[in-house]
Parts: structure tokens; C-alpha cells; sequence
């Protein structure tokens, strides 16, 4: 397995986003500024990282008929660490986020990668895999949070640049199915020229 | 890859194995950021209450009173300056803004009159309710917001209604109803600080 490309495919061959379509209901609801995207796609991060190891290490001692059951259980436990120590630690992070920090427990793309990548391959390839996804995911939902807050609010990661109110379309939600439709097509196209 | 056989020993021993184990790694994250977590409630409550009185010295948290008021409660911190009172901050809410739910704090001198508010919790538009924030509504000429208008405005005889209800305040353009829904919350809260009062003064 070519690690790199595993690594890298999170990024624009197979983004969780732009081209998957997996975990847009946090996508969508999160990202009206720049840095609460940043925020929800790192604790999205370490519980694909955690829960991948996890279940890569463990997979041949689950019977197959459990296995769901089983991930979802690895996976909630590291979205409730995950919860628990933003109240402690980020609690102004935590508080925006809100309902969606538990929200990540339900999100396609956790339990898609456990269930299609992590119990088929070894520990360090479904690593490398949770954190390239993971990182995708990231950076996809910075630029949505970045295009929303520039438009909407006039001001960047909470540097206020233009005065007054912006477009508020942008900051609700039609204004997140807008921008995200764009940023599909711009991602597509990128992939197509690199085919 | 050979996994293990789904016999109904292997899945109920299975699920409680990993159950088990989720559960004590929880358990030992809960009691590790117990305190954090306690004390970064404790830290965001101190501001919202220095941010409406008057300078204090005490730690108004300890001495909270809480009145229970339609089907929600509302909590009192007395502010003090050595032995002298600075002033209560009310934490108050109201059901009727146009999302729902808001919550303030209102900072009370001792004489009943309003020092400061601040927005605790809301839902509100933006652009148009969330004006009751005050870094929303900031005029930079002015150095005023909207809740400006409330400060020093003492509801024994301030009417705390807009003025299309024939009050005295001034509602946000085109956000009537958060507007209405402030107003309410404010009065909540001095209802509530009345009922202290008289409470106190039925103990003394």
C-alpha cells in the first residue's frame, strides 16, 4: 500500500465532502466561521485516528454479527473523550460547536472508514488513512467556514476586515448549500485536469 | 482474514469486553477534567457577572439565591465591596424571543436601577435579533449599543416595554419580537429581584 497516496487521497481524490458526500450535517451547521470549521474537523480528526487504530487492532476478536454494534460503542467513547475535554480545556471552541461535538458519533464517514477500511487493513495503514481523511475533512470544512465568514461577516478566523454586517445569507443555512455546491464543482474539476 | 465465530458466547462476551473497557476509559476522562470543567463554568459565570456590576471583591457564585418563576428559576449574585453592596446581577430568560429561548444577565445597582445587561444564550437572526448583543449593535460614534438605552433606567418607573406597547424602549429595527422578548426577560428579572427583596425582609 502506497501510503503517501493513502495518505493524500483524503485531500482532493476521495475528500469526504467535495466527493464522497459524507458528514454534511456538521459540515453545513458548523461551519459560519472559519475557525469553528478548523475546530469541528480536528475533533473529527482524532476520534477517525483513535477509532481506526482501534478497530484495526482489534478486528479479528469481533464476531462478525457484532461488529456495528461494537464500532459504534469504540467509536462514541472517543467522541465523549473528545467532548469532554474541549468543555474542559477549549470552552469557548465547545460552546459554538454545541450539539454537533456529539453529533460526530453519527457521522458517515467515522464508522463508513471503520467498517470499510479500518477492519480490512493493518493498524498503521488504517492510521495513516484515519488521518489523511481526517485532514481532508479539515481543511474542506476551513474553506467552507473561511468562504462563509468572508462573505457573511466580513472578517477572517475573527479578524473583522470589513465594517458592518456582511451577506447574512451566507452565515445561515441556505448560504452553506450555496458556497458547498461551488466548492464541489471547483474540487471536481481539480480532479479531473490531475486524471 | 479469519474473525472469530458469531456464537451467542463470542458476541455476548465480545460486546461486554468492549463495553466494559469503553466505559472505565470514560470514567477516568470524566474524573480528570471534573475539575477543569467545574472551573471554567466558574470562570465564564465570574465574567458574565463582573461584565453588569459594579467592581466587587467577593466571589458572588458562593452566594447565589435562586427563586423558582415560570417553569424555570432564576439565580441571584450579590456583589459586594468590602461590606457594602455594589450591586445584584440577575440571571434572568425569556421563552418569547423569536427563536426561543434567551438568557441575560442583569446587573441591579442597590437601588433597583439597572446598571448593565448582557446576553448569556440566544437563537435570534443575525443581522437583526442578535442586535441585543452588544458588540452587534456597537456604534462606533456613539460607543453606544441597543441595550445601551437601559443603563442607569430603573423599572419602578421606566415603562419595560417598547414603544409600540406604549412603553419607553426602543426596539431593534425589524426585530420587534426580540425586542418584546428582552424587555420581558428584564422584567422577569426585577420582578424576581422585588420578591428577594421582600423575601429578605420577611426574614429580618
Amino acid at each position: 500500500m502506497d501510503q503517501w497516496k493513502n495518505f493524500s487521497k483524503g485531500f482532493f481524490k476521495e475528500n469526504a465532502v467535495f466527493v464522497l458526500l459524507l458528514g454534511l450535517c456538521p459540515t453545513l451547521g458548523v461551519t459560519t466561521s472559519a475557525v469553528n470549521g478548523l475546530g469541528m474537523g480536528l475533533a473529527t480528526t482524532f476520534v477517525l485516528l483513535m477509532s481506526n487504530i482501534v478497530v484495526s487492532l482489534i478486528k479479528k476478536f469481533i464476531p462478525d454479527k457484532v461488529r456495528i454494534p461494537s464500532y459504534i460503542v469504540i467509536i462514541a467513547s472517543f467522541v465523549t473523550i473528545v467532548e469532554l475535554v474541549m468543555q474542559a480545556y477549549v470552552p469557548d471552541l465547545f460552546a459554538a460547536l454545541g450539539i454537533f461535538i456529539p453529533l460526530i458519533v453519527v457521522n458517515c464517514l467515522v464508522l463508513g472508514r471503520a467498517e470499510a477500511f479500518a477492519s480490512k487493513n493493518n493498524v498503521f495503514t488504517a492510521a495513516v488513512d484515519g488521518l489523511g481523511m481526517g485532514l481532508g475533512f479539515s481543511m474542506a470544512l476551513t474553506v467552507l467556514g473561511a468562504v462563509r465568514e468572508i462573505l457573511g461577516s466580513g472578517s477572517i478566523f475573527g479578524w473583522k476586515f470589513l465594517p458592518g454586517d456582511g451577506m447574512i445569507v451566507f452565515v445561515l443555512a441556505p448560504g452553506a448549500f450555496l458556497v458547498l455546491g461551488y466548492l464541489i464543482v471547483i474540487v471536481n474539476k481539480i480532479n479531473k485536469k490531475e486524471a | 482474514m479469519a474473525k472469530k465465530e458469531s456464537t451467542f458466547t463470542n458476541m455476548v462476551l465480545t460486546l461486554f469486553l468492549v463495553t466494559l473497557i469503553a466505559s472505565t476509559a470514560l470514567a477516568l476522562v470524566y474524573e480528570v477534567t471534573k475539575g477543569p470543567i467545574a472551573e471554567a463554568k466558574r470562570i465564564k459565570k465570574m465574567n458574565a457577572i463582573s461584565e453588569v456590576v459594579p467592581e466587587f471583591d467577593n466571589d458572588p457564585g458562593s452566594e447565589m439565591k435562586k427563586l423558582g418563576l415560570d417553569k424555570d428559576t432564576l439565580y441571584f449574585y450579590h456583589a459586594r465591596m468590602g461590606d457594602e453592596l455594589s450591586g445584584i446581577a440577575v440571571e434572568s430568560f425569556t421563552n418569547l424571543g423569536f427563536s426561543g429561548l434567551v438568557r441575560i444577565m442583569v446587573g441591579f445597582l442597590p437601588d433597583g436601577s439597572i446598571h448593565d445587561i448582557s446576553v448569556l444564550e440566544h437563537a435570534e437572526t443575525p443581522g437583526l435579533g442578535d442586535k441585543i448583543i452588544k458588540s452587534k449593535s456597537f456604534d462606533k460614534n456613539t460607543g453606544l449599543s441597543w441595550s445601551s438605552q437601559f443603563k442607569g433606567k430603573n423599572p419602578e418607573h421606566f415603562i419595560l416595554k417598547v414603544k409600540k406597547d406604549d412603553g419607553e424602549v426602543d426596539a431593534i429595527t425589524a426585530a420587534t419580537i426580540t425586542s418584546r422578548a428582552f424587555c420581558d426577560a428584564v422584567q422577569r428579572a426585577y420582578n424576581g429581584l422585588l420578591v428577594l427583596g421582600s423575601e429578605a425582609d420577611d426574614d429580618k
